[in-house]
């Protein structure tokens, strides 16, 4: 299975020279690369191999040896293939952060062995663990350049491990000392550092052991209604989505939400070859036995689900705020949810997550790179699961009706007004 | 072992692709739904192939919802012309050509001079006049972000203004892969459904799938020239220039582009399975090797992608 990483951490932590070793010690840079990033390096440095410019890709970004946006980069060894974000440390940059951590598995958050823990780490073990990535790599970087101190290394690992005490979820931090310029326990272990008994990273990223998604009862978001409206296919209505949450087999019955309409599955194709059951994660499509009205955005979902979701127009979410202006009490926005678009009205902000301190604050507003938690009531009802439980149906994003941009990415953590 | 043992291993299961079909066909699913008039342009490359392959296999038993366009530069290799005839027929899609001399004719863009000259950066005014033209409001294209280092920083759904150029600094966050397709009059979307593949996974899955592809994907005789290590092809719209000596190779091509500008690699792989070999081993990236368009600098691609190119 793929493993996917987010890196985080404070600007010039050494998020993107880190990557570049891992790129680069696993034989996964081309030569090209390597020859347009030595000629890079000779015109934006001091002329050594900048390894960081392997994910620097722009031009701005070059110049001003930052990273501006996420890029995400792939490479694999003989145990396990890889796709890393390379995602900014700016405070401004906090929604790139949120995006990489997402859909990551693992987050990789650096710490300059130096400076300790910043504002920026303690914001990015936040975001992880509201996201709900429950490993973290602690990697105290730069430990040439404080002697290879173990006792430096041993009072940022518990200070860390302190803060982590008080994040809203739990994570479990894997702390190791790293250089990435000089390459010590990235790929091979560190003649520098032998009394960390620990593995290098990369090892540690091979094996690394996720749990498995819960079998919560299969489900499927309608994206589209195939009709061939052909005579061979004159009544073919197939649903098309992708399914999650379980297993999904011939003969099972199953609800369409939100309503009360069953039916039961007769067929289940998958780029139009017929299949006897279907996994998650499978792009399909499904026939009902009857003929019912389903259109996008209505939910299938199993009846024997162990863990079904919910009809709900008002929800409680904890959100990412992403743009400029402002979420406010009373503010409208246009909702994604699933394979469903609808309005919804801010009305309440319950908190303001201070990420720092990992402590609540009540407030009026949410700004640009706050976290917090509001209370949203929606136009028509969603079919939803709380975000812990079942991610794809717990999370939503906001978009601004005026300019078209995404606000906010949304946890669903409670809803109200259950239709079901 | 190494990386390339690694990779030559990958070569003889399909592990991964399932999961890349389904992404991509999840997304393209969901363009379509989300979008009015949605177009899918179609090079007549091994990526346009394999998205045409993978769209045609979201609807099925239905048809292909939107048409595919073809941006013409007029420096075609007869082969993937021919290629591209055969694949609408089969596939039972509507073709819209979008043709850069119409564009030069116009008084749209003017050619550029000189033996090195090259449509290939006109096409972006053709295909942003084509997309004016038929009010396309979202293009899926076939790029991948391992093809080059400003595509790595590209959404999978990536917003347009109605210039039609890309700022890389104010993209939509895209958390969990939701995709925001709400634009405004005169805006457009970019659709990359390929944006997590490698070429290797490419070649695997048209391997696995059987997709045909034009045949100058596999070696051939072909009279070339050497310029700045890139094999070009001579008879086609390469200019001569004194010093250079057309010889007859061995090659292939690992992408196709405009002929001015694609360069032929020595290769002897003439089946699906020599290149999956040739390629798990390369150490040039695709481009590398090939266009001479990216080579000229090292932004070349995050110059033309602002200006609106694929
Ligand atoms: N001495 C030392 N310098 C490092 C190390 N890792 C990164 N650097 C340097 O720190 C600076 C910032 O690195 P970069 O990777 O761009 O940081 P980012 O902002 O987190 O992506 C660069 O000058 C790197 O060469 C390390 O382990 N040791
Ligand atoms: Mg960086």
């Amino acid at each position: 299975m793929v493993l996917r990483i987010a890196t985080a951490g404070s600007v010039d932590d050494g998020k993107s020279t880190l990557i570049g070793r891992l790129l680069h010690d696993t034989k996964t840079v081309f030569e090209d690369q390597l020859a347009s990033v030595e000629k890079a390096s000779l015109r934006y440095g001091d002329g050594s191999l900048n390894l960081a410019l392997l994910t620097d890709g722009l031009r701005a970004e070059r110049e001003q040896g930052i990273t501006i946006d996420v890029a995400y980069r792939y490479f694999a060894t003989p145990r396990r293939t890889f796709v890393v974000a390379d995602t900014p440390g700016h405070a401004q940059y906090t929604r790139n952060m949120v995006t990489g951590a997402s859909v990551s598995d693992v987050a990789i958050v650096l710490v300059d062995a130096r400076n300790g823990l910043t504002e920026q780490t303690r914001r990015h073990l936040f975001v992880a663990s509201l996201l709900g990535v429950k490993q973290v790599m602690l990697a105290v970087n730069k430990m040439d350049l404080v002697d290879f101190s173990r006792a430096r290394y041993d009072e940022i690992v518990a200070a860390a491990t302190q803060h982590a005490t008080a994040l809203p979820a739990p994570v479990t931090l894997n702390p190791l000392p790293i250089s990435a310029l000089l390459g010590d326990n990235v790929v091979d272990p560190s003649d520098n550092m032998p009394w960390f008994t620990g593995r290098p990273l990369l090892e540690q990223l091979e094996t690394l052991e996720l749990d498995d998604d819960q079998n919560i009862g299969a489900r499927l978001s309608v994206q589209w209604v195939i009709r061939p409206y052909s005579t061979e296919h004159h009544d073919y209505r197939g649903l098309a989505g992708r399914l999650t949450g379980g297993t999904l087999a011939i003969g099972d019955r199953v609800r369409v939400l939100p309503g009360s309409q069953q039916s039961t599955v007769v067929g289940i194709e998958r780029g139009g070859v017929a299949q006897e059951t279907a996994e998650p994660g499978e792009a399909i499509s499904i026939l009902l036995a009857d003929d019912i009205d389903v259109s996008r955005g209505d939910v299938v979902v199993s009846v024997a689900a162990s863990k079904p979701p919910v009809v709900a127009d008002q929800i409680v979410a904890d959100v990412s705020w992403m743009v400029d202006k402002p979420l406010e009490v009373g503010s409208r926005w246009i909702i994604k949810h699933l394979t469903r678009t609808a309005k919804a009205f801010v009305s309440a902000i319950e908190t303001r997550h201070d990420v720092v301190t990992a402590s609540q604050h009540s407030t009026e507003r949410l700004e640009l790179n706050d976290l917090g938690r509001v209370h949203l009531n929606v136009s028509v009802p969603l079919v939803v699961d709380l975000y812990d439980d079942h991610r794809p149906g717990g999370a939503a994003i906001l978009v601004d009706e005026a300019t078209g941009m995404t606000c906010a990415a949304l946890m669903i953590r409670g809803f109200e007004g259950d239709l079901g | 072992m190494t990386l390339i043992d690694n990779r030559l291993d990958s070569v003889h299961n399909d592990e991964g692709l399932d999961e890349l079909e389904d992404e991509a066909i999840t997304i393209i699913r969901e363009v379509a739904a989300e979008t009015r008039a949605p177009v899918l342009l179609f090079s007549g490359g091994k990526d346009s192939a394999v998205l045409l392959h993978l769209a045609a296999k979201a609807f099925r038993p239905g048809n292909l919802p939107f048409p595919v366009m073809h941006v013409d530069t007029g420096h075609n290799f007869d082969e993937v012309i021919e290629y591209r005839d055969r694949l609408v027929k089969e596939y039972n899609v509507r073709l819209v050509v979008a043709s850069v001399q119409a564009s030069i004719d116009a008084g749209r863009v003017v050619e550029e001079t000189g033996p090195r000259a090259s449509r290939n950066r006109l096409q972006s005014v053709t295909l942003l006049d084509a997309i004016a033209e038929h009010q396309f409001d979202a293009a899926f294209g076939g790029g991948r972000r391992d093809e080059d280092k400003a595509r790595a920083k590209e959404r999978i759904l990536s917003f347009r203004d109605r210039f039609g150029q890309w700022e890389p600094r104010a993209q939509r966050p895209e958390p969990w892969n939701m995709l925001n397709a709400k634009i405004r009059t005169g805006e457009h979307l970019r659709a990359f459904p390929l944006s997590n593949w490698t070429e290797l996974d490419i070649w695997r899955y048209i391997a696995r799938e059987e997709v045909p592809l034009p045949s100058i994907y596999f070696s051939h005789r072909r009279t070339v020239i050497e310029r700045n290590g890139m094999l070009l092809s001579v008879g086609g719209p390469v200019v001569l220039e004194p010093g250079d000596v057309p010889f007859e190779e061995t090659v292939r091509y690992r992408t196709v582009g405009d002929a001015s500008c694609t360069g032929a690699v020595r290769s002897t792989a003439s089946t699906v399975h020599d290149v999956i070999a040739e390629v798990a081993a390369a150490r040039i990236t695709e481009r590398g090797a090939t266009r001479a368009d990216d080579n000229f600098s090292d932004s070349a691609m995050e110059d033309r992608k602002r200006e609106g190119y694929f």
